[in-house]
């Protein structure tokens, strides 16, 4: 079983990644996920987490407890979520958002800054998952694809799938660094 | 999806055409998704002045021939109350979706609790039998509420779907059958001749056949004590023929009604009882005590009212420890004590506000009582 949990501001598309990430691995990977949300009465800028548990078997308890990866692309989700990743869990993170000082494994990607390149830095969330999916290999890449294909609106399919690439190059590359 | 939008599919795969409501959370979201494909099938949905009137819509919508639904959370389905009494006594097919929140009155609107389960049984005065399931996942918001819609159909009642907040939002993949695959039930509906017809005539099943308003037959229904032809009657004999019969037509029937989820029951000598969202943090630390050579077993309530009588009293007979985990101060527990006549000790862990726990305290209930053997 493997815990995640997004956490960001609303408007970050938290949500949504985690939805995508439950999609892929529920019915591309034909296994299980469960996701709940958390996210203050704010429509955007409040603080926002979405969490998501996988496993091969059917799940039991649906919220994490311990996390195996967290992904923060913001300051405060940092600092509110760092201290529930395992010891041997990992810290995903957008280094122009959040200053880590963790000593757990951490990995990081300028996920806004290669959105806006791309053209919208809405996608953020997007490089992030590409980023997230090569780290973690808790989901195929195919699967990943299939998802975001049935994610998001027809005409951004092809920007979303570029900027999920753009995420995943980049953490293969930090990998092969790391070996 | 979420629980409330497998919720409102199922309610459309039931065939329901008609949701009267009024808004409240945790549950709004089932009306907004209901709003937004009920177009697609004809369907019509309302926003009523208040939750007493929402039900009473829902009640007409019925006897005209729609299958009909409201959805509501704790303080609308105390203003409900009176309603609820009113379906049951004349005998209408309706569902009532009710995603629990943490109360008393307006209490917690946005976190999860079971503090309802006696307020479904008893909530309206009188003496009457009603339905509620209770679904602990997405998969079962969809399952339960075509369930709910069948046994209304098939009972002539309102029958409780009893969610919550944690099952309500809570997102897994969720199968949806094909139309032609899901086993719909049928209102008993009468087609004798115009003249004849008696609204409460009923035969074997204690079901009376029912008309649509609009079809050309007369017919008269009241919450006043009334006879078959629907008037009302003052006297005991008629009290007896009518009360009598809508709490048997329930009663007599229940084992058709009564759905549960057994695990390790075989050799368990420490059972857990467990319903809802917590149920699958009270199967998980099942699950992790065996692994530790604790003879643990689980129950899980599909169906709270009709409560398993019978089988509860079985397992009691069986087991020596009944654990029973809730997120209220002890509800179905008292039931659970009951049924099981002391055959077995009763153990209620008070499961914590706001969220469903992870198990720990229901693992620590067990190793207690598998260490006091």
């Amino acid at each position: 079983m493997i815990e995640v949990r997004f956490a960001g501001f609303g408007g970050q598309g938290i949500i949504r990644s985690g939805l995508i990430l439950g999609r892929a691995v529920s019915i591309f990977d034909e296994k299980f996920a469960t996701m709940n949300q958390n996210f203050g009465p704010e429509a955007r800028g409040g603080a926002c987490s979405s969490q998501i548990v996988l496993s091969d078997t059917k799940i039991l308890y649906p919220y994490v407890t311990r996390t195996d990866y967290l992904v923060a692309m913001s300051q405060d989700a940092y600092s509110t979520f760092e201290h529930e990743l395992k010891d041997e869990g990992t810290l995903i993170i957008d280094v122009d958002l959040v200053r880590a000082n963790s000593n757990k494994k951490t990995y990081d990607i300028p996920s806004t800054r290669m959105a806006e390149e791309l053209g919208n830095k809405i996608i953020a969330n997007v490089v992030m998952l590409g980023f997230f999916t090569a780290i973690s290999k808790v989901v195929s890449k195919e699967a990943m694809e299939k998802s975001i294909r049935e994610s998001v609106p027809g005409r951004f399919i092809d920007l979303n799938l570029r900027a999920f690439n753009k995420g995943y190059d980049w953490g293969d590359k930090k990998l092969s660094e790391d070996n | 999806m979420n629980g409330n939008q497998a919720c409102a599919e199922g309610s459309l795969a039931a065939g329901c055409r008609f949701l009267g409501f009024y808004p409240i959370q945790p549950c709004f979201e089932i009306v907004q998704h209901f709003a937004d494909r009920c177009v697609d099938v004809d369907g019509t949905f309302i926003q009523m002045e208040d939750e007493i009137s929402a039900l009473a819509a829902v009640l007409g919508a019925s006897w005209a021939g729609k299958k009909a639904m409201t959805v509501t959370s704790g303080p609308g389905f105390s203003l409900m109350m009176e309603h609820v009494g009113l379906g049951v006594m004349l005998e209408t097919p309706c569902v009532i979706i009710e995603s629990q929140r943490f109360g008393p009155s307006e209490g917690y609107p946005t976190q999860a609790g079971s503090g309802d389960v006696m307020q479904s049984r008893w909530g309206s005065h009188g003496d009457y039998e009603i339905i509620t399931l209770s679904p602990n996942c997405p998969q079962e918001m969809f399952d339960l509420t075509v369930r709910a819609f069948n046994l209304s159909e098939r009972y002539r009642l309102p029958v409780v779907v009893l969610a919550d907040k944690a099952v309500g939002s809570m997102v897994e993949a969720v199968i949806i059958p094909k139309a032609e695959d899901l086993r719909l039930k049928k209102r008993k509906r009468y087609s004798g001749p115009k003249g004849k017809y008696l609204p409460y005539e009923y035969d074997k099943d204690l079901v009376p056949w029912m008309v649509k308003a609009g079809q050309g037959y007369r017919f008269h229904v009241t919450g006043l004590t009334h006879d078959e032809k629907g008037y009302p009657v003052m006297n005991a004999k008629c009290q007896e023929w009518n009360v009598h019969r809508i709490i048997n037509k329930v009663r007599l029937f229940s084992d058709d009604i009564i759905d549960y989820e057994e695990g390790y029951t075989e050799d368990a000598e420490v059972l857990v009882v467990c319903y809802g969202s917590v149920s699958r943090a009270a199967v998980r630390a099942v699950r992790q005590v065996r692994k530790e050579g604790i003879r643990a077993g689980f129950f899980r309530l599909k169906t709270l009212w009709p409560f398993p009588e019978q089988r509860i009293l079985e397992l009691a007979r069986q087991v020596r420890t009944i654990i029973v985990p809730e997120m209220n101060y002890g509800q179905a527990f008292l039931e659970v004590d009951r049924c099981s006549r002391g055959k077995a000790e009763t153990i209620f862990v008070h499961q914590d506000f706001p969220k469903v726990r992870s198990g720990v305290d229901i693992i620590n209930a067990i190793r207690k009582a598998d260490v006091k053997a």
